[in-house]
């Protein structure tokens, strides 16, 4: 026996082990399968021996041949032999082999039930372990079944490396013998609380996947996942719970609110990009359920997006984009460089991106920028998909984003000189709506049209087939139609007699000898007034009884009959100018009328006229079936419903007009009484029915320093520029208007981020109006409600009710978030532990007056004024508290040196500024006052008063409260982004002087205290590395405050560095507060 | 969820392959050179994810080899991504400067570092000493023999 046992291992000796097995295969590179062949037939061999040692050995070399794509089923029964021996080492080469090559069919499986149930309940962790590992790989229905109570006992084992093991291997069990489920499923759950994270991780995991089947089942975990979130550091298992969150949000509104701050907060202070995405999708997914419009967090999605780049940033913002444009509008710059990216499934998602984000704004500079890369683009295919782009970009929504048709003219005139692309018809009926709709516009565009004719050689220069050359068609009929705006028709009528157009396909030959003749008739026209030029208007008429017999001869039916007609008529005028007649009034009358754009549902709008029934028969229907149909009723289907339809259907549309007229009047009573339904204004009413209504839109004429005239092919760029100093114009004389007004009235509670931010939307002023409104209607249509509704609507109109109705929701929003925050307030008065909630100052105290029932309250938010460096702009929310009718509060503050309320010109430096409005018993409503300020070094308080005049019934009572405003350091600054690289030239650049802070006994985790900063100082984070952030923000005199944030052990050290150490030392000190407060 | 993951050089060698979802064993050589030169056809600035039939591929380069993981569409690819690079470290901590060959010579034990970090197709340990301790523990009882 012992010498057995020798023999047995000094053969082992020369045995191959797996590390030879490998050399071998790679020194036998010609016959590798040669000399696998042989291996094969070795490890046969060493299988047949008793030795479990070599037996593990070739078992182990199995594996490793298996990978490469041998078949090694054929040792099955080997590996169970291998897997059930007593030493660990042996039994995982058998197990690891039994995971790679045992599937459910595999039939020795049935063999190993006894084996695995054994090492299951083995004293050694390990055995166990593997076990647990290997069963997750190859467990069937029946191992399933027979195992599960084994597996289920193991989850409440004592090492944590087990339980964890055990948690995860139960999927797989649920998933093959589902019953086991409801009893394992008490168990699980207690599993999400376990000490140990690796554990708590796996039921995570399992419960994760369970609920992505059926999340309804698992909302109820809600709470205890909620926990884990705030409490869990492990990214995965964070991503894994924030997953099911996402899952679970549509099913509950609820809780998608409750979410958003811990995800907001999350979003600020990872520096993982997986959890920072896959907040983000939560995030988009929980507004999406929400669907309303959150401000506040759209803000905080832009943060995490300037992070994320390309595919997976681009495919988020795509949906984004869907529920919340604006957010996205600011990375157009990102967005356009994808543009230039190599990978072109990244620019074709970067172009659709774009077609979403154009706003009136960067219309011109997003298209600016697409033109330079449809120069750039190489490949037709991708420059004709920008090409549509643009376009699509463009026209979307009736031209909605257009400001300057003449910018857009150029534009298409621009994108005229590609080659060989394959839109020209797209760009001609551009060019076509364009001039028809915008008539403020016609002069230009047939400006520019008449150059093109006169180019045209350019365009079809290219002698193969161009499809180009369709713009010709858009010219040669924009410069016919509006041919009184020609500065020099005859030369056009030249250019479009030329011989080469012969050779343009023939549709587009037929417009340009139709056109011809409207030009000829403006050009005898415009002789006409003077005598003396008579032999003009009949140079005129030679010269084309000259050019037009060549069309005459056209192949081209539609062109030769076109040809000869005119012609004819010409020879026949040419006869009349010979007797010296006056011709021109009749020319023109071939051509006389405008043409009107037909709006979409005119069709729809036609009244029927009377007495006709559409529903009568024109003839009686035919006889024979009448008599038929006795026999035929039982079965027949058609019949019946024939049938049918002729007796009830006049019956029901009386009975539905009759109601119709009903529900109307119902419905109109009830917008009446309806304050948010903001009913059609009159004018826009007026405008519908007449159907005219041009002459009541204001033209804004451009006052161009350049002549219009550009020889050759226009510039779009120069619009660029002349649209910047239009809006800035524009933009001084709101002011100077808005100014006027805060000076009457004072400041209303509008939107607060409204002043502060860049210009907005409704502030740009279109050079041109789309002329849409004047789309023909049939003369008496008449207008219902449901217009409203419909997307061809005149854009004008229905984007201003939208855009009203949002803004009434938007304040109505504000409105209830004050009040809560205020409620807060209220109640951390005495604690004072939230006094800074609004991560502003403190406001005014609220004094009670004199008089116990009456009081009011207010509140305020400090902000700076980003546009201006010297203006902060005060928000203060006041509440009647009291039950008495509250008017004429007037709010006064004693100025300072450097801080000054601004007051309307012409007031006295004393004087109050009077509230716009009056407050009846529990309401609050919102006043903004500015300040300047001069240095925004020192914090500031400022004592003031707010008089009031408290009206009850029978009485009124002027009362008086006084109040200090806390303008802090941390109100100057504003939440401003910066990049890693920008922020470390920053540091390098050696401007910023240094100081730190240290605050003891810090115990919330390293996130929350970044958000707490990024928060209540208006900072934003850097980077994140670990326990170690950088952060910034700027001050709106644009000094840079850098922070550097450490922790260890409840000490957080900030390192800060900033240009001007007086504002640092005190925005330093500020924070500290904060953390004193908590 | 993960399916598999593989472990393939530039030539297209499998390396290792660890299969969470069942895939006929006949079927896995065709699946990996399809997967494998999905990969390798794509540049370096290219993107890290690509979507593959009715799953996507998540694979990382080191050297000579690639790393790629096949997972459902609900996984976060980003985290998948981060998972690759955190058990090349850990493959890196146990063999001190892992190469190919390591990997090679020592299937059996990157297999057990495998399944200690992912069982199920989910991941189960991330942190690098914990996933290392039963093969260090076996590594001794190993030198006591």
């Amino acid at each position: 026996m012992a010498l057995k046992i020798v023999k047995g291992s000094i053969d082992r000796m020369f045995d191959k082990n797996l590390q030879d097995l490998v050399r071998g295969i790679r020194n036998h590179k010609e016959d590798e399968a040669k000399y696998i062949s042989t291996c094969i037939d070795e490890i046969k061999q060493e299988l047949k021996q008793d030795n479990i040692a070599v037996k593990a050995n070739a078992v182990c070399k199995l594996t490793y041949l298996q990978m490469l794509g041998y078949d090694v089923s054929w040792a099955a029964f080997n590996i169970v032999e291998v897997m059930s021996s007593s030493k660990f080492t042996y039994k995982r080469i058998g197990y690891l082999a039994a995971s790679q090559c045992f599937h459910e069919s595999t039939d020795v499986i049935m063999l190993t039930t006894n084996q695995i149930r054994k090492d299951l309940s083995s004293p050694n962790q390990y055995d166990t372990g593997v076990a647990l590992t290997g069963l997750s790989c190859f467990v069937t229905p029946d191992l399933a079944r027979d195992l599960a109570n084994d597996i289920m006992t193991l989850m409440s084992h004592t090492k944590p490396y087990i339980r964890k093991k055990a948690v995860l291997i139960m999927y797989k069990v649920f998933l093959k013998y589902p019953e086991s489920l409801r009893p394992a499923f008490p168990r699980l759950k207690e599993k999400l609380e376990d000490p140990d994270p690796g554990v708590q991780s796996a039921a995570v995991n399992v419960i994760c996947e369970l609920a992505r089947r059926n999340p309804k089942n698992y909302l109820s975990l809600a709470p205890l996942f909620f926990k884990l979130m705030t409490s869990s550091t492990n990214n995965w298992v964070l991503i894994k719970i924030i997953k099911l969150f996402g899952a679970l949000t549509p099913l509950e509104p609820r809780l998608g609110k409750k979410l958003i701050e811990p995800l907001t907060n999350l979003i600020h202070s990872t520096s993982a990009m997986s959890l920072l995405y896959e907040c983000v999708n939560t995030v988009i997914a929980v507004l999406i359920s929400l669907s309303s419009g959150m401000p506040n967090h759209s803000a905080s999605i832009q943060v995490s997006l300037r992070s994320i780049q390309h595919y997976l940033g681009l495919l988020a913002m795509s949906k984004i984009l869907k529920t919340h444009p604006k957010s996205v509008q600011s990375h157009k710059d990102l967005i356009l460089q994808c543009l230039d990216d190599k990978d072109e499934s990244i620019r074709l998602r970067a172009l659709d991106l774009l077609y979403g984000m154009v706003s009136k704004k960067n219309l011109m500079e997003i298209v600016k920028k697409l033109m330079l890369h449809v120069d750039k683009a190489e490949g037709t295919t991708y420059r004709d998909e920008l090409l549509t782009k643009i376009i699509d970009i463009c026209s979307q929504s009736n031209y909605q984003y257009i400001t300057n048709f003449e910018w857009y003219i150029s534009i298409l005139v621009e994108l005229t000189r590609l080659e060989g692309t394959r839109h020209g018809h797209l760009i001609a009926s551009q060019m076509l709506d364009v001039a028809i709709r915008v008539k403020a516009i016609r002069a230009f565009a047939v400006a520019q049209m008449a150059t093109l004719l006169d180019n045209a050689h350019l365009l079809t220069g290219n002698t193969q087939r161009n499809g180009i050359c369709e713009v010709l068609y858009a010219a040669a009929w924009i410069c016919g139609e509006f041919s009184e705006h020609l500065e020099d028709p005859l030369s056009t009528l030249e250019a479009m007699l030329r011989p080469k157009v012969a050779t343009l396909p023939g549709h587009i030959q037929a417009v340009y000898v139709q056109n011809a003749a409207k030009l000829f008739a403006t050009v005898l026209r415009g002789q006409e007034g003077a005598p003396a030029d008579r032999t003009v208007a009949q140079e005129t008429s030679q010269l084309l009884i000259d050019r037009l017999p060549l069309f005459v001869q056209s192949a081209n039916l539609e062109v030769q009959e076109r040809a000869s007609c005119i012609l004819q008529l010409v020879k026949y005028i040419q006869k009349l100018q010979q007797k010296d007649v006056e011709v021109a009034e009749e020319v023109t009358a071939l051509f006389a009328g405008e043409l009107n754009p037909v709006a979409p549902k005119a069709q729809k709008k036609v009244p029927v006229p009377e007495g006709l029934d559409l529903d009568a028969w024109i003839n009686e229907p035919p006889s024979e079936s009448e008599s038929e149909d006795e026999g035929r009723k039982p079965k027949g289907k058609a019949v019946f419903a024939k049938e049918e339809s002729k007796h009830t259907k006049p019956r029901y549309t009386e009975v539905d007009e009759k109601e119709l007229a009903k529900r109307r009047e119902v419905r109109k009573a009830e917008q009446a009484n309806n304050p948010f339904y903001i009913k059609a204004s009159p004018s826009s009413q007026k405008v519908y029915q007449d159907g005219v209504g041009v002459e009541h839109i204001p033209v804004v004429q451009i006052d161009l320093s350049v002549p219009l005239k550009v020889p050759g092919m226009p510039m779009s760029d120069q619009y660029v520029k002349l649209e910047e100093e239009r809006r800035q114009k524009d933009k001084a004389d709101k002011k100077k208007k808005d100014k006027k007004k805060r000076r009457e009235k004072g400041e209303k509670g509008r939107r607060r981020k409204g002043d502060s931010g860049p210009e907005s939307e409704e502030d740009i002023t279109p050079a041109h109006m789309v002329d849409i409104t004047t789309e023909e209607m049939p003369e008496n249509a008449l207008p219902s409600d449901d217009d409203e509704k419909d997307p061809n609507d005149p854009h004008k109109k229905s984007s201003k009710h939208k855009k009203k109705k949002q803004k009434k929701e938007k304040e109505e929003k504000e409105k209830k978030k004050k009040k809560k925050h205020h409620h807060h307030h209220h109640h951390s008065d005495g604690a004072g532990d939230e006094s800074v909630q609004n991560g502003n100052v403190e406001e005014e105290e609220p004094l009670p007056v004199s008089n116990q029932s009456s009081s009011i309250y207010s509140m305020c938010d400090i902000q700076g004024n980003l546009q201006d460096g010297s203006q902060v702009v005060v928000s203060v929310i006041f509440e009647n508290k009291c039950d008495s009718f509250i008017k004429a509060m007037e709010f006064n503050v004693l100025d300072s040196l450097n801080s000054k309320l601004q007051r309307p010109e012409g007031a006295g430096p004393h004087d109050g500024l009077t509230v716009p409005f009056q407050l009846p018993p529990g309401i609050s409503n919102e006043a903004r006052f500015v300040f300047s300020v001069q240095s925004i070094v020192m914090p500031q308080k400022l004592k003031g008063t707010l008089t009031f005049i408290v009206k009850t019934d029978d009485s009124s009572t002027h009362e008086k409260l006084d109040f200090k405003l806390h303008f802090t350091c941390t109100s100057y600054l504003i939440t401003t982004p910066c990049y890693s690289d920008a922020y470390a030239k920053l540091l390098e650049s050696g401007d910023l002087k240094g100081s730190s802070l240290k605050l003891e006994g810090v115990s919330q985790p390293f996130h929350h205290l970044l958000a707490r900063i990024c928060f209540h100082h208006h900072f934003s984070v850097v980077e994140r590395i670990g326990s170690c952030a950088s952060m910034y923000s700027r001050s709106i005199q644009g000094h840079h405050v850098c922070l550097l944030v450490k922790t260890a052990d409840q000490t957080v050290s900030i390192d800060a560095k900033c240009d001007e150490p007086g504002l640092l030392g005190n925005v330093l000190d500020e924070i500290k507060l904060t953390f004193s407060q908590c | 969820m993960i399916k598999f993951l593989l472990m393939v050089n530039k030539q297209g060698q499998t390396r290792l392959s660890k299969y969470y979802e069942k895939v006929d064993i006949g079927k896995r050589p065709a699946l990996e050179a399809d997967v494998v030169k999905g990969c390798l056809s794509r540049k370096k600035e290219q993107c890290s994810f690509v979507e593959y039939k009715d799953f996507k591929l998540v694979y990382r380069q080191y050297a000579a080899l690639f790393i790629v993981v096949g997972i459902s569409d609900t996984e976060n690819e980003l985290s998948i991504y981060e998972l690759v690079h955190n058990f090349v470290e850990v493959l890196d901590k146990y063999f001190g400067h892992v190469s190919e060959l390591d990997i090679m010579f020592n299937l059996d034990k990157v297999h057990i570092i495998l399944d200690e970090m992912i069982q199920n197709g989910h991941i189960v340990e991330t942190n690098r000493n914990r996933i290392l301790a039963p093969l260090l523990a076996l590594d001794k009882m190993a030198e006591a023999h």
